[in-house]
């Protein structure tokens, strides 16, 4: 069976500065994979290129059939990848409802939006409470709601989450976590961009560590979870 | 005799005609970050745009009946030319330092001037524009001659409208999703660089309605009139808080008053005397913006910029 993404030997470069130095891996549909790593190894850069905000300088990205090299941001939406950005990004001056309504821009089935915009709040209430509230006035877990919501809205093929447990207190990362695992549990197709490896590996199929730009090790996220240099560098062990 | 009606209805006249400059400053302003010097220069060509309209058609035509074609050449020029100075001169410069940019605007305003001077013909000197013929309406103790009837109509039409599409079209919500995050609206799908032209036409197309207001008020248009006009709509636009739609006209009116009571009255104040008549008129719009500067930088209706938590 094809992988629904595959990624070969993907570079990508700020100005001379490569941040990412060839790069391979795939994500097949179902699966939860995480690349996981610290502060600059290249992970949110590999996320921005997939999803076309960022011209890799060489590889192949190939999603669901298509080759995504070259295409506009607005295209690969439209093909079935969804990003939820680092940092949650989201429209500060719009409420929650017109937050959710855009992650839903591309579609034109009315009904099934306002359908999928309940399930979010079934998901997550508080959301459906203050679903006339600025989405800048919320906390820093329920914009990651939001974002995560908003990412759904499209129905994508593969949801992309950039450090979605970032800033927020243990109990809400929980809570994330859990959505995560319940999205899965559905059959989300999942690429989870996390510096929290603990968290991350323990849900994931697939991990792959990386390190200033290159991926470092690979494994199912139970192997990587007991690796030995894993847990040195990443789980705080000794 | 009281003057005070007459001298608000000039300002509200003129701040109207600054209001609707000051829309495609903030517009393009609040999505891609760019004063676009060359804005006023959008404004000129829609005034020679419908002059030109109007001398193609036939001689006996009534105003009235001219007008609506006229304004559609005027906003078709001032369209045309504000989305070629997008696709042409500011595109290529996306990502580039801010000052790249800016220096280009500058270049543009003054090579749009220049051409107009050298090939729109007789341009050198101001270019009649036509004249509503008939008495001057009273309202309320203010006299208002015919033409101005015009911006005192249509300025709010525009608003009505703008208004109307930003907040309720799916065009509009992808707008205000641009202006806030721009990378982010890509990522919903939104096509950004279509929504930025979009912005540079919306807001030349206001131009391009100011411009007929402008000749239907002083009666000519000229190669020049951009420049102070641009500025001062420029001024509006700060002062409305740049990036709101909805403070530019604010901030145009604002303005078109203070201008329009500093030049009646500064004179009577004590002092000041020297200061007062139609010299100074356009000292006081600076004069308002150094102010604004200084004690709200974020305009009437600006917001502060506190959007992440």
């Amino acid at each position: 069976m094809t992988p629904l993404l595959e990624v070969e030997d993907l570079r990508v470069a700020y100005g001379k500065i490569e941040a990412v130095k060839g790069i391979s891996f795939t994500v097949e549909a179902g699966q939860v994979v995480t690349l996981i790593g610290t502060n600059g190894a290249g992970k949110t850069t590999t996320l921005r290129t997939l999803s076309g905000l960022l011209k890799p300088l060489a590889g192949k990205i190939t999603f669901n059939g298509d080759i995504l090299n070259g295409v506009a941001p607005h295209k690969i939406v439209e093909r079935g990848l969804a990003h939820s950005p680092e940092g949650r990004r989201l429209f500060p001056r719009l409420t929650i409802a017109e937050n959710l309504q855009l992650g839903a821009f591309l579609r034109k089935d009315g009904n099934g939006i306002e359908r999928d915009i309940q399930r979010i709040y079934e998901l997550f209430p508080i959301l459906g409470e203050r679903r006339k509230q600025a989405s800048g006035t919320l906390s820093g877990g329920e914009q990651q709601m939001l974002a995560m919501g908003r990412a759904l809205m499209s129905r994508p093929k593969l949801l992309m989450l950039d450090e979605p447990s970032m800033g927020l207190s243990p109990i809400m990362m929980q809570k994330i976590m859990d959505t995560i695992r319940e999205l899965r549990s559905q059959g989300t197709t999942i690429l989870l961009v996390e510096q929290n490896a603990q968290a991350a590996l323990s849900l994931a199929d697939h991990g792959h560590v990386m390190e200033i730009g290159k991926i470092v090790l690979s494994g199912t996220g139970q192997d990587l979870l007991h690796d030995e240099s894993v847990r040195k560098a990443y789980l705080g062990e000794d | 005799m009281n003057e005070l009606p007459q001298q608000l209805a000039n300002g509200l006249i003129l701040g109207a005609m600054y209001g609707l400059i000051a829309i495609g400053y903030t517009m393009v302003y609040g999505i891609v970050q760019l004063i676009n010097f060359a804005h006023g220069e959008i404004f000129m060509v829609g005034g020679f745009g419908a002059l030109t309209v109007y001398l193609a058609l036939p001689p006996g035509m009534s105003l009235m009946a001219a007008l609506p074609l006229m304004l559609i050449g005027g906003i078709a020029v001032s369209v045309l030319v504000g989305v070629a100075a997008e696709r042409f001169a500011y595109r290529p410069l996306r990502g580039a330092p801010r000052l790249a940019p800016l220096i280009t605007a500058i270049g543009l305003s003054i090579a749009l001037q220049q051409a107009v001077w050298k090939w729109y013909p007789d341009a050198k000197k101001a270019r009649v524009f036509p004249q509503f013929k008939g008495d001057a309406f009273d309202i309320l103790g203010a006299t208002v001659q015919r033409g101005d009837l015009f911006v005192i109509v249509a300025a709010p039409i525009c608003m009505i409208a703008l208004g109307f599409f930003v907040s309720k079209t799916r065009s509009g919500r992808a707008m205000q999703a641009t202006a806030q995050d721009r990378d982010t609206a890509a990522l919903m799908g939104i096509d950004t660089n279509r929504i930025i032209v979009l912005a540079f036409a919306i807001g030349a197309a206001f131009a391009g309605v100011a411009a007929v207001a402008y000749g239907l008020r002083t009666g000519e248009v000229q190669f020049r009139m951009g420049f102070i006009m641009g500025l001062k709509a420029f001024t509006a636009a700060v002062l409305g808080g740049i990036g709101n739609i909805y403070g530019a006209m604010l901030g145009g009116i604002v303005l078109g008053i203070a201008e329009a009571l500093a030049t009646a009255y500064v004179e009577f104040i004590p002092g000041m005397t020297q200061f007062g008549g139609g010299a100074w008129k356009d000292v006081w719009a600076f004069v308002l913006l150094i102010l604004v500067l200084l004690l709200r930088p974020q305009g009437l209706l600006g917001e502060r910029v506190a959007d992440r938590a």
